[in-house]
């Protein structure tokens, strides 16, 4: 518990960050690659030409939801809770889709390994992406759509 | 085979790490983005739980010739900063606000939520190929 914020879960929150930054020191170790959700997934669909072999791109995308059910199935039901209508799913993936291959990267790729290495590209484009959600879900709230 | 076992170990953690840390939930997400709402920092101690490792994970590679399995590190530069860069991270980032989702969470929600994940990850997917098809 945080005081304050009764709904953070910080101890949660570091266990679990913990393993993802363990999980893309074993991408950067094993197979000297940065594990970046987006640029893997691009090259496991073949929508990227370059990048990881497919195999490893397609090995690593399959463990995600993999890990995800095995939480689910030893820690109990994991509470997710999307927006009611698809228009957001549909407005945000696209946006998400095209932002992150123009970016060149996403949270994983430039926010967990590129700050951890000190990159002033990632951190430059981590600060705009930041700036970018804080900013939208501003409007949004503004707006009267949250 | 072992480097496709050591990719799914690594995806499987990742995975695992974004379901117990809560940042499989949109909500939650789209809430650490909603500072004038009902703010949860949540996700900043996911980052840093992130970040502390594979900072380390930097200091050994620094000093490896090539990765345990296979036989070069292939890294992206980390110093160039155009526009390319600043346009596609401003619409991810707006992307990620309005879905609270951003590629890992919408991909391991696949198995947690796998109707609205889907509609999520198949949009995400159109948006790459239109990327690609713009030459941009």
């Amino acid at each position: 518990m945080l005081p304050g914020f009764p709904q953070a879960m910080p101890v949660e929150g570091l266990i679990g960050g913990i393993l993802i930054g363990v999980s893309a020191a074993i991408m950067l170790l094993g197979l000297g690659r940065i594990a970046g959700v987006s640029g893997m997934a691009a090259r496991a669909t073949g929508i990227a030409d370059t990048g990881a072999p497919r195999g490893i791109a397609i090995a690593f995308i399959i463990g995600l939801p993999l890990g995800a059910a095995l939480v689910a199935f030893f820690n109990g039901p994991v509470a997710v809770s999307f927006p009611a209508s698809p228009l957001p799913l549909v407005i945000g993936g696209l946006l998400v889709g095209f932002g992150t291959r123009m970016g060149s990267g996403c949270t994983s790729g430039h926010g967990v390994c590129g700050l951890s290495r000190l990159s002033r590209r990632s951190l430059a484009a981590t600060a705009m992406f930041m700036g970018s959600g804080l900013a939208t879900v501003g409007v949004m709230r503004a707006a009267g759509i949250l | 085979m072992a480097r496709h076992v050591i990719a799914l170990m690594s995806g499987l953690l990742f995975g695992a790490g974004l379901a117990y840390s809560g940042m499989s939930d949109p909500a939650r997400v789209q809430a650490f983005l909603d500072i004038a709402g009902n703010w949860d920092p949540t996700l900043a101690f996911v980052m840093g739980g992130a970040i502390l490792p594979m900072a380390i994970a930097w200091v050994f590679q620094k000093r490896m010739a090539q990765p345990v399995a296979c036989d070069t590190f292939d890294l992206p530069g980390t110093s160039k900063i155009d526009s390319k860069l600043a346009i596609g991270a401003v619409l991810f980032g707006a992307g990620w606000g309005i879905g609270g989702l951003c590629p890992g969470p919408a991909i391991a929600d696949l198995a947690l939520a796998t109707g609205p994940a889907l509609v999520f990850v198949v949009a995400m997917l159109a948006g790459m190929i239109v990327h690609r098809f713009a030459k941009i």
